[in-house]
């Protein structure tokens, strides 16, 4: 079975893929006529050469690892949940009615609250998918794709006609009052060199409590047993006396919800208000951070990192060179979800012929 | 932690002496495309036109969604542009929490007022300006119907609807004018198919003269005038070379005015905070005539039309404003 070593097939094979991201990457810059050494090293310094650019990167990564988390533990029960993107959405929609509700008079009671109200309103959206898959057999993927243009339509309407400001032009919430602000990394982390702009705040600590909690979930609990027994083999589950309704409703509640709490970091903590397409296409990147990390929170906490800095380290190399258009930025992206996920087992196969040879080499 | 910390504070030091190194004016497009024939583009043209004169360089970036302003305003402060032109009302409520963290820095916004030290406001008077091209909508119209497509459904949209409304109820108080909004959302200013369609609806309505204040959608618009041989007016930029001969003339929006003289102003060291109005007195809002359009104005258009102009500068006409009360006194 183990043909090869556990760090080939976890650390190896995903900076193998990355690696051939890259070079397609630098040869379809060559091809518009641009330095590819060049771009890369403002990619890099962008996403990491700086306390502003870390700011950035960690901002995004919080993002990413809260809508990979929710699709890592979908996984585990064989669901494919591509429904982040609405989830998340939704779960703004929760955060902003907490925190305009009530006029809280500090953060750390407000943090909980939003906790609960986008954590709620994600796994209520994931809610009618997760019925309709567990009772009537639709599937899933489909249902949870339709439901992200549901919630869009239904998020331009609030924004439009229930929560713009009176007299406002712009379709968005007014900002949280000030007792709902998240402390940014300016305020608890100046030592280290974050200004007033990073983005980065306390909904970071909340993403890797939530990596701590899934991975308790997953592989300390019973239910966790459950789910991942489930995705093995549902006859077999069964069997076991293991309830599928059950199963695939908490599994996807529980992904709900962690994508609900992506809008703690976005719409709370950055922008402070509500605003139509908060969520920017982190549920489809939550896809591509879970299937890179294995499915497991380490894997998932380290491929949102890198993400992070594609995002960040992207945006700098549209400011800092024209030439290079936000398509191209997109054709970076894609590449290495292309290969980091779609295309990994190109990679996996001569890797593991790699290491046979070796063994019967070392025998 | 230490390594980072040194590793942090020495990019620190680069960035602020980068800061410190390039004064370069910055422009942020905003949603809709850079080369939208409309308000984008104006700003855009503004900007070039000071490049070519000054032989110097500035820094742009283009939005590509809402949730991007505050990113694209810090990066572009950050990044030692002085001063930052945004575009746009959408911008205001970011612009309000980001001007207080870059004291140093003077901030533009084009088409909302916001309250701030280090912020420059620059708002036009396009009711005026829309009066004008109203009064010659309802000159060029036969069958006394003519009609108006918005972009996104706001009070400045609205805005250009009254003024237009009114001038043409000036000339022809029977006239019967049509007023259609795109959408909601700001998707509204780059649908220039929905456009072309609403343009299509209100020709079967009886309207022969179309006026377009919708950005990238006006293309639609005026596209369609064309198709279907009526006239038609652009906005923001002059429009007439789009379809000669079937355009009849544009509301030109000077923000490329508005953009140039805030990049001279950055320069010489001239920058005032505040509100700065621009209208038909100081060339901010007007109606172009070039040979594009001139087959289509005649002398007494023409002699009308300035006639007008110059009785709102002089304030014998009193063109309401929208925004101030949202009514309109026309529809």
């Amino acid at each position: 079975m183990d043909t090869m070593p556990r760090w080939a097939d976890i650390a190896l094979i995903p900076l193998i893929n990355l690696a051939l991201a890259l070079l397609v990457s630098a040869l379809v810059i060559a091809a518009i006529g641009e330095n590819p050494a060049e771009a890369m090293g403002v990619m890099i310094r962008g996403a990491v050469g700086s306390a502003y650019g870390w700011g950035y990167t960690l901002y995004y990564a919080t993002n990413f690892i809260f809508t990979g988390l929710a699709v890592a533990v979908a996984f585990h029960a064989r669901l494919f949940n591509i429904g982040g993107e609405g989830q998340a959405a939704l779960g703004g929609l929760g955060v902003a009615l907490v925190c305009l509700m009530v006029p809280w008079p500090h953060w750390s009671l407000a943090l909980p609250a939003a906790v609960i109200g986008g954590a709620l309103f994600g796994a209520a959206w994931a809610a009618i998918p997760a019925w309709l898959q567990a009772k009537r057999g639709s599937h899933i993927v489909i249902t949870t794709i339709m439901f992200n243009f549901i919630a869009s339509a239904l998020l331009v309407y609030l924004l439009v006609n229930v929560l713009k400001v009176p007299g406002s032009m712009a379709p968005e919430t007014a900002r949280f009052p000030e007792g709902a602000r998240l402390p940014s990394a300016y305020d608890w982390g100046a030592w280290m060199g974050f200004g007033r702009s990073a983005p980065l705040n306390v909904a970071f600590f909340v993403a890797l409590a939530c990596c701590v909690l899934v991975w308790v979930l997953i592989w300390k609990t019973r239910l966790g047993y459950e789910i991942r027994a489930f995705g093995q083999s549902e006859p077999a589950a069964k069997y076991a006396g293991i309830r599928p309704v059950r199963i695939i409703m908490i599994t996807m509640l529980v992904s709900g919800a962690l994508a609900g709490l992506m809008a703690v970091n976005a719409v709370q903590g950055e922008a402070e208000r509500l605003v139509i397409d908060s969520v920017q296409g982190a549920g489809f990147v939550g896809i591509a951070v879970a299937l890179m990390g294995r499915s497991h929170p380490v894997g998932v906490l380290l491929a949102a990192l890198l993400f992070g800095a594609l995002y960040q380290g992207g945006a700098e190399l549209e400011f800092e060179m024209p030439a290079i258009s936000r398509e191209m930025i997109v054709v970076i992206q894609a590449l290495v979800i292309l290969f980091t996920g779609a295309l990994d087992n190109m990679v996996r196969g001569p890797v593991e012929g790699f290491f046979r040879r070796l063994r019967r080499g070392a025998a | 932690m230490t390594i980072m910390k040194t590793l942090l504070g020495a990019t620190a030091i680069t960035a602020f002496s980068a800061l410190a190194a390039s004064a370069e004016p910055g422009l942020i497009i905003d949603l809709g495309g850079k080369f939208d024939k409309s308000f984008n583009e104006s700003a855009y043209n503004g900007a070039q036109r000071w490049m070519e004169e000054t032989g110097k360089s500035y820094r742009e970036t283009e939005l590509q969604s809402e949730a991007q302003r505050e990113q694209s305003m810090r990066r572009m402060a950050e990044s030692g542009a002085n001063p930052v032109i945004v575009l746009g009302f959408a911008n205001a409520s970011t612009l309000e929490k980001v001007a207080p963290d870059y004291p140093e820095v003077n901030f533009t916004i084009v088409d909302m007022v916001v309250d701030q030290p280090n912020v420059q406001s620059v708002v036009f008077k396009e009711h005026e300006g829309s009066f004008l091209v109203g009064v010659l909508a309802a000159m060029a119209s036969d069958s006394g119907t003519v009609s108006f497509v918005g972009g996104m459904d706001v009070p400045l949209i609205s805005k250009f609807a009254c003024g237009y409304a009114q001038g043409v109820k000036a000339f022809n108080p029977e006239a019967n004018v049509i007023v259609n909004m795109t959408g909601t959302t700001p998707t509204a200013w780059n649908d220039p198919v929905k456009g072309a369609e609403l343009t299509r609806a209100q020709i079967s309505q009886g309207s022969d003269v179309v006026y377009a204040a919708a950005g990238g959608t006006g293309i639609g618009v005026l596209q369609a005038a064309a198709d279907e041989a009526i006239l038609s007016i652009g906005v923001d930029s002059n429009q007439n070379y789009l379809h000669p001969g079937f355009v009849l003339t544009s509301m030109v929006k000077r923000v490329d005015n508005a953009v140039y003289e805030a990049f001279a102003a950055g320069e010489d060291g001239s920058f005032e905070p505040g509100i700065k109005v621009m209208g038909l007195d100081n060339n901010g809002v007007g109606w172009a005539l070039d040979e594009n359009n001139a087959p289509l104005i005649t002398e007494s258009m023409k002699a009308t039309v300035e006639q007008t102009r110059a009785k709102i500068i002089g304030g014998e006409i009193a063109v309401h404003d929208y925004t101030t009360d949202g009514t309109c006194p026309a529809y």
